[in-house]
């Protein structure tokens, strides 16, 4: 079976997780997209972990797994405070540091 | 092709599963900054709240202290290895680095760190009270802030929070492999962003930075997660030494190690804060509680850098003229972005993080020239110890600056914007002469570590070819001296605005940390040997 299928979902994936932090507005949702990232990335370390023949790729994903979760505890807990603060996730009103 | 079932047994009758071997005592000192985290974390939910600040500020100086013990222990132990450039060892099966640059970086994030806990630990300058939130969860101006402050309520949770930073930098800069790499990189990062948003005055703008920070952060590390996959993909492993192998068995180039090489550096010159990947800086240095701040400039360099050069010489140093014209156009634009952008600036603390920036740039011209220690003849130093010592004199000096940035101060706090320092000199001479002096340290005075540090790698970036990109930085430099001139001429020539600032007298804590900053920059400019006869022991990255 040819791994290159899973290659370039896992590329469509990363792409259209780069492209929504850039252009959505909510930062759960700019959140989500990041996730979608590292997803992206555990596709590619699994298809690769395969191609290569060896394990360190599926360790690989089950660490990012790991960090992924850590980084929902933070991340919302940083978006709640903004939001009950503000009454607005979105990235847009979060303008008091420019320039 | 195989079937599934013949790759696994393929792999289990490949892997012999030989019981891991942990050298304890050439990993304790990361063992003991993580250990203290954890006892902090233990105390934050069993001591009663009125004693946690006692132990908290306690532990967390000693556990740093014996940590930077440890390392003294290990760095003494360490045998020059067979290749003659490199000492140490490569411990934890292969996951971490205990050689001479991991442990002169560690000893620096540790000693930086040491004065930043005082910082944090400044109790006189708000009153008997921490500078960070009473209590986070509670909103900007509500009953509930205002009851939480009069009863005096701190976050101790500060502290270990920064020993989890503290050990995620020192495991990062320390990484064998980039699994490991990618995880530090979290384990540093996930505190920072949580610190940034604590700030007990001004709580809107620290709690933006500390958004900005997170999703900009973790953008970034979703980069280079997703650029170590494609280096994963090309060698088929994340060992660093094996990447070599396989950059240096490969001939041609291969698409899949250019784009994750890319993606790599993206993640990496994020957390150095270079251009383009900047802009965050100025934001989350402004934002952020001062103290975290001036923990975040110091020690978040020292340890993204130590990453960055160990992944560009140790794992991708075969196809350094692939990387290197990226790098020099990296380095030109941080310098001109940082020195220009920095000009128009009002505000002190988003003055230095531009600062930040170009000192990145000058940091990342050394780094291009990659002259490795074998190379170079003599007296001379490589490219990475030069980097070395450049963070060590930067680090000292930028601590000192944001020090003095706290006990600046009017009615609602630190007073940061700069036409309220007009007539500083005349109200507190001292403190504006200190300042003064870390700002031409910035600008690279002779006499200050300033001028050495900007001396040694702008040498190593010469031997090393580099020379456009040296010109650069010396003309950079020059349009960077006029902002840190001009923040001295307010200071002393102008006259103070309204009733003008006021100097707080800050603990003894404070004054430690400003007293070291200024002593370390002034040391460093005018006896540089000793530190520079300390980088050149560490010698070159294991291989």
């Amino acid at each position: 079976m040819s791994t290159t299928p899973f290659l370039v979902l896992s590329a469509m994936l990363f792409g259209v997780g780069a492209v929504g932090v850039l252009v959505r507005r909510n930062a759960i949702v700019v959140f989500m997209c990041v996730e979608l990232m590292l997803n992206a990335a555990n596709l590619a370390f699994v298809t690769f972990s395969r191609q290569h023949g060896n394990f360190d790729g599926q360790i690989a994903a089950f660490f990012v797994m790991v960090v992924a979760a850590a980084e929902v505890v933070v991340g919302l807990a940083i978006i709640m405070t903004i939001f009950r603060t503000r009454r607005s996730a979105s990235v847009d009103d979060a303008s008091l540091l420019k320039y | 092709m195989m079937s599934q079932s013949t790759v696994l047994a393929t792999v289990l009758a490949a892997a012999s599963f030989d019981k891991p071997t942990i050298a304890y005592g050439r990993l304790s000192p990361l063992l003991v900054v993580f250990g203290i985290a954890l006892v902090g974390v233990v105390v934050e939910a069993f001591a009663p709240r009125e004693r946690r600040y006692v132990i908290q500020t306690a532990l967390a100086l000693l556990g740093l202290g014996v940590s930077l013990l440890a390392v003294i222990g290990v760095g003494l132990d360490l045998k020059t290895n067979n290749d003659g450039a490199s000492r140490g060892s490569v411990e934890a099966m292969g996951a971490i680095a205990v050689d001479g640059p991991s442990l002169f970086i560690w000893g620096t994030l540790l000693v930086f760190s040491l004065i930043c806990v005082l910082l944090f630990a400044e109790r006189h300058l708000e009153g008997g009270i921490t500078a960070f939130a009473g209590q986070a969860a509670a909103l900007p101006g509500t009953e509930a802030e205002r009851e939480a402050s009069s009863r005096g309520i701190e976050h101790t949770e500060v502290f270990p929070l920064m020993m989890f930073a503290i050990g995620g930098m020192m495991l990062f800069a320390s990484a064998n492999d980039l699994l490991t790499m990618f995880v530090a990189l979290e384990v540093l990062s996930l505190p920072l962003y949580l610190l940034c948003g604590l700030a007990r005055r001004r709580r809107l703008i620290s709690q933006e930075s500390a958004l900005k920070y997170f999703l900009l952060g973790a953008f970034s590390s979703a980069f280079f997660l997703y650029g170590i996959a494609l280096v994963y993909g090309f060698a088929g492993s994340f060992r660093l030494g094996e990447i070599d192998t396989a950059v240096s068995s490969t001939v041609g180039g291969s698409s899949l190690l250019l784009a994750g090489m890319a993606l790599m550096a993206v993640g990496l010159l994020f957390k150095v804060s270079a251009a383009p990947f900047h802009a965050w800086t100025p934001d989350v240095y402004q934002g952020a509680p001062t103290a975290v701040t001036a923990f975040m400039a110091a020690c978040t360099k020292v340890a993204a850098f130590g990453a960055l050069l160990r992944v560009f010489y140790v794992a991708l140093g075969g196809v350094r003229w692939d990387w290197q014209p990226m790098m020099w156009v990296i380095a030109a634009l941080t310098m001109a972005i940082g020195s220009v952008i920095a000009i128009t600036q009002t505000d002190i603390k988003r003055m230095l993080a531009y600062s930040s920036i170009a000192h990145a740039g000058f940091l990342i011209t050394g780094f291009v020239g990659a002259q490795q220690g074998i190379e170079v003849a003599g007296q001379q130093i490589s490219s990475l110890q030069a980097v070395m010592f450049y963070l060590v004199a930067y680090g000292f000096t930028t601590i000192g600056a944001f020090a003095v940035v706290t006990v600046v101060r009017d009615a609602g706090g630190e007073t940061t914007h700069l036409s309220r320092w007009a007539g500083l000199g005349r109200e507190a001479p001292v403190v504006a002469g200190v300042f003064a002096f870390f700002l031409l340290a910035f600008a690279g005075i002779p006499l200050t570590s300033g001028f050495t540090s900007k001396w040694a790698v702008f040498t190593s970036a010469w031997a090393g070819g580099a020379w456009p990109l040296v010109v650069v930085a010396v003309l950079m430099s020059v349009v960077a001296a006029f902002f840190y001139v001009r923040v001295i001429v307010v200071m002393f020539f102008s006259e103070p605005v309204g009733d003008g600032p006021t100097v707080a007298v800050p603990s003894i804590l404070t004054s430690i940390t400003i007293t070291v900053g200024a002593a370390m920059t002034l040391i460093l400019g005018v006896v540089p040997q000793p530190v520079f006869d300390l980088a050149r022991t560490a010698g070159e990255f294991i291989r």
